[in-house]
């Protein structure tokens, strides 16, 4: 293991990290990247590329890196695919490489890169193609297999994660130079700012450089600013938050790392959060990224941007290589060499491709060259230079930087779909005016590229954001910097030889793939990325996207604007899904909605079920019993022998109040709703517009301008949507008030023929027939003094009342109806059995109102007025929906008692092939009926009343089974209504 | 995105359903000659236009009112949001 | 009150109301004020808030809330708020409230459809900026909004700096309780 660590740097030697990378221990200390910490012991390997499986070591020292790409802990908190150039270094991290096997240095899928003629751009295209069986069996396991990035752990994720809002004047992305002056100006100014940089440490570049802010280093002035910023209460300070996308209107996302630098969380405390950041102006200050030059063989361990080369020395105190090279074609990459060497480091040349332009010393400085091909295996031990003579030239050295330049990192810029803008000075684009309303882009990340102008442009751009907001903020005196031009020309690609030089390093793109592209006429920028895959790795090809349009344009003899731009989507750089989910998960994906009597249910043993977000109790087992059916069965005999209680408060309330109120009924209704007595309920059918049933239920008039309706349970939230929509859009002027009042009362009904014994121990009023008929409801007392409702409505077809009390005292009601049925041996019955007895009885319910029955095919037709213009009045008079031969409901049972049914079998005639234009319709519900002794169905069959008595087969493909039934009314059960009238 | 209610001030678009086009207001007298037609028209046709489009939100998780949102659905630039019950009234509709 | 046999359970399942701390915050089960809605009707506007200004109701402006005694209210929607008084003199509110406004008012019992859960602390916008997106640090004491909280639609008023009731729907109590308490145990 070989020491690479020099004097310098940010990072605190007086402590020691342990970690592991591929089993081996290292060390490292606070301050370090997994990357600078292995760079440091001597590790330049990191990873195999995705297709050829190659060596590769880090690139870049930040969050655009595409090649040092590892698995961060074990077991369920591995987490693959993590850029060891952002891993904050933590006592304990386990580190490993990926896309490998059996190690890292020996990889037997590097065979693919002895095989890289056959696995050009298109490859798979052109490969896979038949026999078309083979794809999903044969060929896309071992594609997935031989080319990939590392594994996902198969266990379920045991961190937390927050989702937060956070609200601010202006967001500052990126807190370099640029960004520190513009949060600087801004939070003196007094406005709320937030500064979100995704590093651990702030100061952008002024970190990585030797630059000068006001006579002292820059990164000095970096950390003395961050002070200031830190005691300004208007200025909120996020590290380890990557802003990932520009949302609309001055949103954005951003993933904050909470604790990715600790092995794991602190109990109770996120492992990240999601904010969604509300800010009026935002400025992006995200620097700019360097791109590599393509050359042959440009992808070896120890081949780096020259701008992390020096990162590493002027941050991490990391010497990458002992003996260096520096290949550019601009001046910035110069400022890598004058660092190495003032850092004591060999640097052994630097090539550059220009002729002119000034000369470093104390280095051989070789003008208008170029590096033509490189030499080592698992690491960089030479270099071929082509001086400009045509003389070719070895050198050796184990460390390169590359520089071609930098691109302003306008990704955010371009979210909203705007187009970035090319500038010759800089020779790159720079983000579009237009980009994102509201978002200004600074600094480097607007192509003011000198530490001065960094500075400059961000003080600036806050005080006009402010003035936009009204808010005036004094122009800052700016430090003093450095303030030197771009020298750059252009030199995307070295034209040598006939090897692969690299592009997109992480989805292995060469040269080569470019010119096959423009070879097979694929030369839109659209095109040329989908066909080559160029810049559509996790990196998004923040290294690579410039340089492939460059060598597309050259091919095509037109400039870069010509050729065009691909821009960026969110998230800027990948993201946990788990940040995405926050704290839905398990059972807390969504709130769960206890019904009043759930403490007691819950004591009785009851078996619950989901019903959108309400907990209610399916069925109670008493003891004996091993099947759902007998409880069941239990449940609907007891209840239409004596009595039985249910729960019934998940039905939606809407109180409805006002002048109108009968009339806007009326509108909302097929039926009539103004002509019913006050202390009177009736059965609703709402249609929506189209004509086809949006739900129904039952709704009672409390008074001259007061109304109670109920909704079925899933539709609650619609219903009440679609009355406030009615009330303020269509009928303005209507005197009509609404408010939900679904938790406000406990409601539970409680049928058969005990019902009114039983209700009449608890309630203070006569409920004599004769004093509440059928259909009536009032306001009562209930055990000497709550107030309470009663209704006396049936679902289940039995003598019926549905009682109301305050929700608080649901509990206490549930055990006095218990215990007040006691006597009549009463039962407590769940949504099973409330399923049975209504379809028993032949009511319709969810499985009917399925958002594509009309009201005839329900049986209903007449329940709709043509005499008033109500919501789906007119157009449920469709010729196509009022057919004879439409569906209509029925009964079904099976001839055979002793056959079962199931739902969603479809009505064939005897000898019918069961084709689709054979089908007669389908079963809906089914229940096995205690009451009957065998099982019995409604269902949705064509001209189905006139059919009653005929004999049809149910037959279901899926479970394969087909069983004779005979159509009967779906009145099982009581046709006459005698019970409900008793 | 952000709505900026008459009322509220600017709230998350998240707080709010859409509906659609605020054509919807004109609801056709079903009573009228040729009704169904006129229903016809009303549900099933509508403008597509790629710039300025009025169309009506709720502020479900909000104070209930139904807006109408003047968007552009090419930039999402919203230009204008008044409360659906104002333009009706506005339209001519009453009770 | 009347006197019947039944006993009440609070919102959160227990015979008495439940307080927990975490760090800096406290959650409190609040379940001694009655609520019930008032509603304008159609051209009733002067009447409404005559009746209000004699009976002493506060009719807050859009996204407020009035603290009073016996009445405070917070504004639900044009023409609507939500009056609150206490519970043992108020228990049957809409009784109470319809006579004041006669026929110019739709009033509708509310109390038992709620879970007030009152949180205190020094810094309550660390809390709630986990949980919903009002901004707490620009809306101080008078502030009234409906919000949602992992996915329950609630309302929040600001009591007082260190304050705020947040008043969700009953059934989910646990679920919103739990909210609060997790986003607690995160933020401090």
């Amino acid at each position: 293991m070989t020491e690479r660590r020099i004097p310098g740097g940010q990072i605190d030697r007086s402590r020691t990290l342990r970690f592991t990378f591929d089993g081996l221990p290292y060390t490292g200390h606070p301050g370090d990247t997994l990357a600078s910490a292995l760079l440091a012991n001597g590790v330049q390997l990191m990873g195999r590329s995705f297709k050829y499986h190659r060596p590769r070591g880090p690139i870049s020292a930040g969050s655009e890196e595409p090649n040092a790409i590892v698995e961060l802990r074990s077991g369920a908190r591995r987490e693959p695919n993590t850029r060891a150039t952002v891993a904050e270094l933590f006592d304990g991290l386990v580190a490993t490489s990926q896309n490998r096997w059996p190690s890292l240095k020996f990889d037997a899928m590097a065979i693919n890169d002895r095989l890289s003629p056959f696995f050009a751009a298109g490859f798979y295209y052109k490969t896979f193609m038949w026999p078309a069986s083979f794809w999903e069996k044969i060929y896309e396991p071992i594609i997935r297999r031989a080319a990939g990035l590392g594994s996902l752990s198969t266990e379920a994720d045991p961190d937390d994660y927050d989702k937060g809002f956070l609200h601010c004047d202006l967001l500052i992305i990126g807190a370099g130079p640029a960004g520190l002056s513009a949060a600087l100006t801004a939070g003196r100014a007094g406005a709320r700012v937030i500064l979100a940089d995704e590093d651990f440490r702030m100061g952008g570049r002024l970190n990585a450089e030797t630059h000068q802010v006001a006579q002292g280093a820059g990164a000095d002035w970096a950390t003395l600013t961050v002070a200031e910023l830190r005691t300004m209460p208007n200025v909120r300070l996020m590290t380890r938050t990557t802003v990932l996308g520009a949302m609309d209107h001055g949103i954005y996302a951003a993933v904050e790392r909470v604790s990715d630098h600790f092995s794991v969380p602190v109990a109770g405390k996120p492992r990240q959060i999601l904010w969604r950041i509300y800010a009026t102006r935002a400025i992006l200050a995200a620097g700019a990224i360097e791109r590599p030059i393509a050359f042959e063989n440009n992808d070896r361990p120890g081949i780096m941007l020259a701008g992390a080369l020096r990162a590493y020395a002027n941050r991490w105190g990391v010497a990458v290589g002992t003996r260096v090279a520096v290949f550019t074609n601009n001046d910035d990459g110069l400022r890598t060499a004058t660092d190495l060497m003032a850092a004591g480091v060999t640097v052994a040349a630097i090539i550059d491709t220009r002729v002119g332009g000034r000369i470093v010393p104390g280095t051989r400085h070789i003008k208008g060259a170029e590096v033509i091909d490189t030499t080592g295996r698992l690491g960089l031990s030479g270099v071929t230079i082509r001086h400009a003579d045509g003389k070719v030239e070895s050198l050796s050295v184990n460390a390169l930087g590359v520089s071609g330049g930098w691109n302003p990192n306008l990704n955010l810029s371009s979210h909203h779909r705007g187009r970035p803008v090319w500038n010759d000075d800089i020779a790159a684009f720079v983000p579009p005016l237009d980009g994102v309303a509201g978002l200004t882009a600074v600094g480097a990340a607007a192509g003011a590229m000198s530490t001065h102008a960094a500075l400059a442009t961000g003080a600036a751009q806050a005080v006009q954001a402010l003035s936009a907001l009204g808010m005036n903020a004094p122009a800052p005196d700016l430090p003093l910097a450095e303030d030197a031009p771009v020298e750059i020309t252009p030199h995307w690609y070295v034209h040598s030889g006939k090897g692969r030089a690299w592009i997109d390093q992480q989805n292995d793109v060469t040269v080569k793939d470019i010119k096959l592209a423009h070879q097979e006429n694929f030369v839109s920028v659209e095109h040329l990325k989908r066909y080559t895959t160029l810049g559509m790795a996790t990196d998004q090809g923040k290294t690579s996207n410039v340089l492939g349009l460059a060598v597309m344009a050259e091919l095509t003899g037109k400039t870069i604007p010509q050729t065009g731009t691909t821009i960026y989507r969110p998230p800027y750089t990948p993201v946990a899904m788990g940040a995405l989910a926050g704290r839905s998960r398990g059972a807390e994906f969504k709130p769960t909605r206890h019904t009043p009597s759930h403490v007691w249910a819950a004591e009785q043993g009851a078996v619950f079920v989901e019903v959108g977000m309400w907990l209610r109790t399916q069925w109670l087992p008493r003891p004996g019993e091993t099947t759902w059916r007998q409880s069941v069965d239990r449940e609907v005999s007891q209840t239409r022998r004596s009595v039985g209680i249910c729960d019934v408060t998940t039905l939606g309330k809407i109180d409805i109040q006002g002048t109108d109120a009968g009339a806007f009924l009326d509108r909302v209704y097929a039926n009539t709703f103004s002509s019913l007595a006050v202390g009177k309920v009736r059965y609703g059918l709402m249609l929506r517009e189209d004509g086809i049933v949006m739900d129904d239920g039952t709704t009672a008039r409390m008074g001259t301008n007061e109304y109670v309706m109920t909704t079925t349970t899933a539709n609650a939230v619609p219903v009440f949507r679609h009355l406030e929509y009615c009330r303020q859009v269509l009928w303005p002027d209507m005197d009509v008030q609404l408010i939900s009042t679904t938790e406000a009362w406990a409601q539970f009904s409680v049928a058969g023929p005990n019902a009114r014994k039983l209700l009449q121990k608890l309630v203070d009023q006569d409920i004599a027939n004769e004093a509440f008929p059928y259909m009536a409801c009032g306001a009562i007392t209930v055990c000497g003094g709550l107030r309470a409702r009663l209704f006396r409505i049936s679902f289940s077809g039995e003598l019926a009342y549905e009682i109301a009390v305050p929700t608080r005292y649901g509990d206490a009601m549930i055990r006095a109806l218990v215990e007040a049925g006691r006597e009549f041996d009463a039962v407590v019955y769940g949504t099973e059995a409330l399923g049975v007895m209504r379809v028993e009885k032949g009511h319709v319910a969810g499985n009917e109102l399925n958002g594509q029955s009309t009201a005839l095919n329900m049986g209903l037709g007449k329940m709709v007025s043509k005499k008033k213009d109500a919501i789906g009045m007119v157009l449920s008079q469709r010729d196509g929906l009022t057919r004879d031969d439409g569906l209509r409901i029925v009964g079904v049972r099976p001839v055979d008692p002793t056959h079962s049914l199931t739902a969603g079998a479809h009505f064939l005639r005897p000898g019918a092939e069961a084709v689709a234009e054979n089908d007669d319709g389908w079963l809906t519900s089914v229940v096995f009926s205690p009451n009957l002794g065998h099982a019995i169905a409604l269902g949705y069959l064509k001209n189905g009343t006139a059919r009653l008595g005929e004999r049809l087969r149910a037959v279901n493909l899926l479970a394969k089974t087909e069983v004779e039934v005979e159509i009967v009314s779906p009145h099982f059960i009581d046709p006459e209504g005698d019970r409900l009238r008793a | 995105m952000i709505i900026n209610h008459p009322l509220l001030g600017p709230r998350d678009a998240q707080e709010f359903v859409y509906l659609g086009d605020a054509a919807l207001i004109n609801r056709p007298d079903g009573m009228a000659q040729g009704a169904q037609d006129a229903f016809h028209d009303y549900l099933y046709l509508r403008d597509n236009p790629a710039g300025d489009h009025r169309e009506l939100w709720y502020h479900e998780q909000g104070d209930r009112s139904w807006l109408v949102v003047t968007r552009n659905t090419v930039t999402h630039e919203i230009t204008a949001v008044e409360l659906a019950r104002d333009v009706a009234r506005r339209m001519g509709r009453s009770k | 009150m009347p006197e019947h046999s039944l006993k009440p359970l609070c919102p959160l399942g227990h015979a008495a109301p439940e307080t927990v701390t975490v760090g800096p915050v406290t959650v409190t089960e609040v379940v001694t004020t009655a609520l019930a809605s008032v509603a304008t009707r159609r051209g009733r506007e002067d009447d409404v808030a005559r009746a209000a200004a004699g009976a002493g109701i506060p009719l807050p402006l859009p996204g407020a809330a009035q603290d009073g005694a016996p009445y405070g209210a917070f504004w639900l929607g044009p023409d609507q708020w939500m009056v609150e008084a206490p519970f043992d003199s108020h228990e049957d509110i809409a009784a109470i409230l319809r006579p004041v406004f006669g026929d110019a008012a739709s009033i509708t019992e509310q109390t038992d459809a709620w879970v007030r859960l009152d949180v205190t602390g020094p810094d309550l916008p660390a809390l709630f900026e986990r949980l919903c997106n009002f901004d707490l640090r620009r809306h101080g004491p008078g502030s009234a909004t409906r919000t949602m909280m992992e996915h329950l639609g609630c309302y929040m008023v600001v009591r007082a700096t260190d304050t705020v009731s947040v008043i969700g729907p009953r059934s989910s109590a646990h679920s919103l309780h739990h909210a609060l308490i997790t986003a607690a145990n995160s933020a401090f």
